[in-house]
């Protein structure tokens, strides 16, 4: 702790949903820590992975079941078209806030020196290749090429 | 609180952030840069006009916004202003830190 105060130096976004809230809250997070002098890199894993995947990360929703926080009971978050119709809310209160849409974002992050990396073992689960998913991808790691990365003094993992 | 910058008293909040505009020069910018390491080109002069006219129309500021202000693209803004590009461009500018989270 003594080194650079406790400073944060770098931070390690593992991101393994892709469901739109979870996906903005990783982005959110990564671009603060470039806006703020701090290193970011993202692990994309599981189903993470569809947030960089190049046919579904414009097609990410919002949970609308299972999630307590949208006071919405489950039958009726299960309903057809009700993911949709909560994904357009919530997309339209994002754009109030200059929020960008999944790939402008991620085009936002590489621009800003974060590191987007996918699971290895995520990407043959799945059987994707790198030419499936978003062209600034800086490659596929294992996890423990991922812990690498992070090596230093001052770096935090974050588990989304 | 108060700060002796380029031979002039300015008015300065905790973190350095001017908190009278009028107060601004370009010496003072000269300065300010220079204590946040940055060596002001022509470019970056030209960005603290774009960032000092958005806020003088009161529209806020992100990441986004530089982007696409025409004035440079966001790789190139993080060249500028490598460290906190945002905060650092702002405090040069002698305007408030932006307070968004994009």
């Amino acid at each position: 702790m003594s080194e650079y105060n406790g400073e944060v130096r770098k931070m390690m976004i593992i991101l393994s949903k892709a469901s739109l809230e979870n996906v903005y809250a990783a982005f959110v997070l990564a671009n603060g820590a470039r806006m703020e002098g701090i290193e970011a890199e993202m692990f994309f894993t599981f189903f993470g992975l569809e947030a960089i995947h190049n046919k579904k990360l414009e097609h990410l929703h919002v949970a609308t079941v299972g999630n307590p926080a949208m006071h919405m009971p489950t039958m009726i978050g299960g309903l057809p078209g009700m993911e949709a119709l909560a994904t357009n809310l919530m997309k339209k209160e994002m754009e109030k806030l200059d929020m960008p849409e999944v790939r402008e974002f991620l085009e936002i992050l590489q621009a800003s020196g974060v590191k987007l990396w996918a699971c290895k073992l995520a990407m043959e689960m799945f059987h994707y290749e790198k030419e499936d998913m978003f062209p600034g991808l800086d490659g596929v790691l294992t996890v423990g090429d991922f812990y690498k990365q992070g090596s230093g003094i001052g770096t935090h993992m974050l588990f989304i | 609180m108060e700060k002796l910058i380029a031979g002039k008293n300015i008015q300065v909040n905790e973190e350095g952030y001017m908190t009278d505009f009028s107060q601004w020069d370009k010496a003072i910018g000269e300065e300010l840069a220079k204590e946040n390491n940055i060596e002001l080109t022509a470019k970056h002069w030209e960005l603290i006009q774009y960032i000092q006219n958005e806020f003088k129309a009161e529209s806020p500021l992100t990441i986004r916004k530089i982007g696409k202000s025409g004035v440079v693209d966001i790789k190139e803004f993080y060249a500028l202003f490598p460290v906190g590009p945002l905060k650092t461009a702002t405090k040069i500018a002698g305007i408030p830190k932006p307070a968004g989270c994009i």
